[in-house]
């Protein structure tokens, strides 16, 4: 059965009063709940989204000995904000002989596919929204759906250089989705199960017990990964489909206002649900350090903000990728991908298979601790 | 009888499993609000000034000559067929892998991993084919069709 947030938060007896106030309604007591925790997740992401784009410039800033953005609000922290006002502000232009529904459909699906994937994202052991027992399997099939947002962007603007942004864009995505599946796939096996829950449980205690530490194969196994989230990703060294240097803007050089700000958006929260991801497979979810067993509240507010500060710190790695490396040329690209990443991942597949038979699933600290 | 019993119970048994399905649908639904809304702010608050050269396609400046709706370059029609085998592959090979370990508690360890192993050989064929055809290089593969 599916662990949700409701039949998690049914444990405590404030949940009864709750239940009573909306008069022994279940369905619309799950609704609401839902509701809340949806609107509270969404508007977190979208500010972490937003402050992203401040820490972007900001840290680039930091790295090219430039002060960055500091007018608006203390130290520039309300950039985000400005940039969002303008975006509303601005005339909507489409070319006339852009595909109009397409046109309108890409953002939206980029925003959908992103929104979709925080439903599993297991901020903590409860307060996930939902556990489903096919989490990581549903994360990496509604992911997709930004892939073909950035194609239709690319081939509803009727722009050359959108064309091939788009075309770089789709083939980019699809190559750097099979490294990070597979690598994925390692993680199933040893978990045993596609739940986060399952996952996340099964790294509990020191950072020794986490999935990266568990044998040599996870621990490439983990980078395998984070390069192929940052292809997934758009994000330098592989931002080939929106190289400024080469094709204007990509994929959304045809977009203004709001529909470029929603592509903007949906761009930055996927780079935070793609450390999420990173930090609940390989490096411990938001697994206290300490071995405590009771489940309160505070627990689980404390385990959220490791989960967050594991994320974060991912996030501002992937920034830091990004002014530091070159770009990639598209040929080097995909060579990277098929001729190294692909079979390094099948690699440290086979590894994984393996060494559960052999070691009969136990970790390297565990079989060096003589279980 | 307190909210839990009753949910695990079997009266609402299937309410429960497809409530681990409802947060999809609320954040989909606030996906595609959010969008209309900001949508909606924009009608009100952006200057409406259309002119020709605004919804032309942005070309640097040049005239845009033909539409992008042409024909591409064949290779990206390749990396698709290549992505489709891979990723069918790693679909079904999820289900093992979920009860590999399970596999492995009861004592078929060995016999999971001469399937699993014979089933990846075969992905491993497949990516050693395109390997050899040159599929797999962007520019080579355009140079070998050329010597034909």
């Amino acid at each position: 059965m599916n662990q949700t947030l409701v039949s998690y938060l049914s444990q405590y007896t404030f949940f009864d009063s709750l239940l009573a106030l909306f008069g022994n309604n279940q369905g619309v007591l799950t609704f609401v709940i839902y509701l809340v925790f949806v609107l509270i997740i969404v508007g977190m992401c979208a500010t972490i989204g937003g402050l992203g784009t401040y820490a972007e410039r900001k840290i680039s800033a930091d790295l090219q000995l430039r002060i960055g953005p500091n007018r608006v609000g203390p130290y520039g922290l309300l950039q985000f904000l400005a940039d969002g006002v303008k975006m509303i502000t601005k005339e909507d232009v489409m070319p006339n002989s852009a595909d109009k529904f397409l046109f309108y459909l890409a953002p939206l699906l980029a925003l959908i596919g992103v929104f979709a994937t925080l439903a599993v994202l297991p901020f903590s052991s409860g307060l996930a929204m939902a556990d489903l027992n096919v989490g990581i399997f549903y994360l990496i099939a509604i992911s997709s759906l930004v892939g073909v947002a950035v194609f239709l962007g690319g081939y509803a603007s009727n722009s050359k250089w959108s064309m091939l942004g788009g075309l770089r864009g789709a083939s980019q995505i699809i190559s750097y989705e099979i490294p990070v599946t597979i690598s994925i796939l390692a993680i199933t096996l040893i978990a045993g199960g596609m739940s986060f829950g399952t996952i996340v449980g099964a790294q509990k205690g020191s950072p020794i017990n986490w999935f990266i530490f568990h044998n040599p194969f996870t621990f490439i196994g983990f980078f395998v990964y984070f390069i192929g989230a940052l292809a997934e990703t758009n994000r330098a060294p592989f931002d080939l489909p929106e190289a400024e240097s080469e094709l204007v803007s990509g994929y959304h050089t045809e977009y203004t206002g709001m529909r470029f700000g929603f592509f903007a958006l949906a761009e930055y929260i996927e780079v935070f649900v793609v450390c999420g991801v990173g930090a609940a497979l390989f490096l411990g979810g938001g697994n206290l350090p300490l071995p405590i067993e009771i489940d309160i509240i505070p627990v689980q507010l404390a385990q959220f903000a490791i989960f967050m500060t594991k994320a974060l710190l991912l996030y501002y790695v992937v920034i830091w990728v990004r002014w530091t490396f070159p770009r990639l040329r598209v040929d080097q690209l995909m060579s990277i991908c098929w001729k190294y990443l692909t079979p390094i991942a099948i690699f440290n597949l086979v590894g994984c298979a393996i060494w559960v038979v052999v070691f009969n699933g136990h970790s390297v600290a565990q079989i060096l601790g003589g279980h | 009888m307190n909210f839990k019993d009753r949910y695990l119970s079997g009266e609402t048994m299937i309410q429960a499993q497809f409530d681990g399905l409802m947060p999809i649908v609320i954040l989909i639904s606030v996906a595609i609000l959010l969008f209309l809304g900001g949508h909606f702010l924009s009608v009100f608050l952006a200057p409406k000034k259309p002119s020709v050269l605004k919804s032309t396609p942005y070309e640097c400046g040049e005239e845009p000559v033909g539409t992008a709706w042409s024909m591409f370059n064949v290779r990206f029609y390749v990396v698709g067929l290549i992505f489709i085998i891979f990723d069918v592959e790693s679909v079904l090979m999820f289900p093992v892998a979920v009860i590999f370990k399970e596999l492995n508690e009861m004592g078929h360890g060995v016999y999971a991993l001469v399937i699993f192993l014979s089933f990846i050989s075969v992905l491993l064929e497949g990516i050693a084919y395109c390997w050899k055809k040159g599929d797999l290089d962007w520019v080579k593969s355009f140079q070998t069709s050329l010597k034909k």
